[in-house]
């Protein structure tokens, strides 16, 4: 089993782990997602469907409507948050719909994490060290920078 | 994050418990940007809305239970205070005047009218819509602000060069009652200057040539900053609400220059400063096709159900032209027509006669409100017409319909015949 590790920068503190879900779209909270259930539903986007409910939600950031941050609160209020939250392109949005989120959640990487982790992989997050532990999923090809 | 003395005041507590809960979310809010310090900001344009089905549970408890939870994150119920600095509400989720055509349960209308006098009691004006520009707040050129709403961000930052990044529910909450915001992103100059020049080939007019501008523009630059050069006619205000609003759906635009026109460029140098532009763009007649045919992708029938106008708000002059193309005319019986206004702007409306116009035709004048966010259409609406770009990016959407984009004068054509024969002009 393949361990890679990254580094980077608490955006909000604490530890969690669980299974990754990872997008290299943008995700939108108004018009984007399902609060109630945690489910992707924007048209034409890649996890259209999909829900980040319990996982560890891995993508470049957000966009769209300023209703991100209340869109997201709601999903923490229906139960139907991501885990963690690890994202590269830092914004207002992203940030503050990952602060009333309230899970650990990480930016400014060493290393893109969508280079790294994939859908299924398990991902431990130490926000307060700025850790990510990648596990990646059995049966996956090993990637070809792990450590 | 470094902490003046009122506000570590405020996060100890001794400003009340609003304020320190507020404080707390704005520390939090502030290190996760990771910023170095708050900035005093003296205008707020948030949502303090009570009407929208998840608020239900909350508001059964009391406004302030909604106030804790949704504009502080604060888990303790805190009683709501007087706002600090001068705060205005956005567009939310219902017409309280018009629930009989949108279909909206009376229920949820008195709980936002309860909101209303609440928050309006505490200093938050009740301007209800998406441009509080248009209705007396327009901030001045350096002014630090926290508002929300894509479109009246970019507005705010490009056409009135006052100061605010695209804030949230909560931080703006927050703001209001402590006259502080982080300071980041767009309070900060050497953040407002030009990215990408995008050298605009063709002549640039019409409502739709700023809509399709901007659409096109957004698609390219996404969060950046473009600089137009080569625009020849100046636009008047509802041009560039229309532009701001397209550029912020198609990607997510905040600030923009068009030298000459915008008050932080008075050339394409002023713009850029010292910096060099990561990019160059051609605007012409083949850019401007693409971002029409993308803009009616998901129409197929010409049978239209649903013609909106009025996104962002229409201002006055909007209405007058609408009310003029269906003076004395009637609508088809298969369609509807609902055109939004700033509610203040309805009032002149109707004080003018537009509203008995626009009704006699069979038409309804709305305001507070629109189709995308109060996430409402006439029952079973299967194909829109819209003159707004942002609705026309949206509503297919969250409103599962099709949706042409067209000028004003294709829209009401539409809802006189039943039948979309507009195209690009």
């Amino acid at each position: 089993m393949t361990t890679i590790t990254i580094k980077g920068r608490k955006v909000v503190g604490g530890v969690a782990e669980g299974e990754a879900i990872t997008t290299h779209d943008t995700v939108s909270g108004w018009g984007g997602i399902d609060s109630n259930t945690g489910t992707i539903i924007e048209r034409r986007h890649e996890l259209v469907g999909q829900s980040f409910k319990d996982k560890v939600l891995v993508f470049p950031g957000a966009k769209g409507s300023s209703g991100y941050s209340h869109f997201f609160h709601l999903a923490r209020v229906a139960g139907a948050a991501p885990k963690a939250m690890l994202f590269s392109k830092m914004t207002t949005k992203a940030a503050l719909g990952a602060v009333v989120t309230r899970v650990p959640s990480m930016s400014d990487f060493d290393r893109d994490p969508l280079e790294v982790i994939e859908t299924g992989d398990w991902v431990k997050v130490d926000a307060d060290r700025g850790i990510v532990e990648v596990t990646k999923k059995a049966g996956a090809k090993p990637a070809t920078a792990a450590e | 994050m470094k902490l003046a003395d009122d506000e570590k005041a405020m996060l100890d507590g001794a400003k009340g418990k609003a304020k320190q809960k507020a404080m707390d979310l704005l520390v939090r809010y502030g290190e996760a940007l990771g910023a170095e310090r708050l900035v005093n900001v003296t205008n707020v344009a948030g949502t303090w809305n009570a009407g929208s089905p998840p608020m239900k549970p909350f508001a059964e408890k009391g406004m302030d239970a909604v106030f804790s939870k949704f504009n502080l994150d604060s888990d303790e119920v805190v009683e709501t205070p007087q706002a600090e600095v001068y705060t205005c509400q956005l567009i939310h989720g219902i017409d309280t005047q018009n629930a009989h055509v949108t279909g909206v349960a009376e229920e949820a209308v008195n709980r936002q009218k309860q909101a209303e006098r609440y928050f309006g009691e505490r200093g938050v004006a009740m301007f209800n819509t998406c441009t509080p520009y248009q209705v007396g707040n327009v901030p001045v050129r350096g002014e630090h602000c926290a508002w929300m709403e894509s479109s009246a961000v970019v507005y705010c930052n490009s056409v009135l060069g006052a100061r605010t990044n695209t804030e949230g529910r909560e931080s703006t909450g927050a703001a209001s009652i402590t006259g502080k915001i982080p300071y980041w992103g767009y309070h900060i100059p050497e953040n407002r200057l030009g990215t990408h020049l995008v050298d605009v080939e063709i002549d640039v007019d019409s409502m739709m040539d700023w809509g399709l501008l901007g659409y096109a523009i957004g698609e390219i630059v996404q969060e950046d900053i473009p600089v137009l050069d080569g625009i020849r006619k100046v636009p008047s205000m509802i041009k560039l609400k229309h532009f701001g609003a397209a550029g912020a759906s198609s990607g997510g635009i905040e600030m923009y220059h068009v030298p000459g026109v915008t008050p932080e460029a008075n050339t394409v140098e002023d713009a850029f400063g010292a910096k060099k532009p990561v990019a160059r763009l051609k605007y012409g007649a083949a850019e401007r096709k693409v971002a029409y045919d993308n803009l009616n992708s998901s129409a197929k029938s010409a049978d239209v159900d649903f013609i909106m106008l009025g996104c962002p708000h229409n201002s006055i002059e909007q209405v007058w032209t609408i009310a003029k193309l269906l003076d004395g005319r009637k609508l088809s019986p298969n369609t509807q027509l609902w055109v939004f206004t700033p509610r203040a702007l309805r009032d002149t409306a109707e004080l003018n006669g537009y509203g008995d116009m626009i009704r006699k035709a069979g038409g309804h004048l709305m305001s507070d409100t629109c189709p995308a966010i109060g996430r409402v259409m006439p029952n079973g609406t299967q194909v829109v017409a819209t003159d707004s770009a942002k609705q026309a990016h949206y509503l297919p959407a969250i409103m599962k319909c099709q949706c042409w984009f067209g000028t004003v004068e294709d829209c009401v054509n539409a809802a006189l015949t039943g039948r979309w024969q507009g195209g690009l002009q």
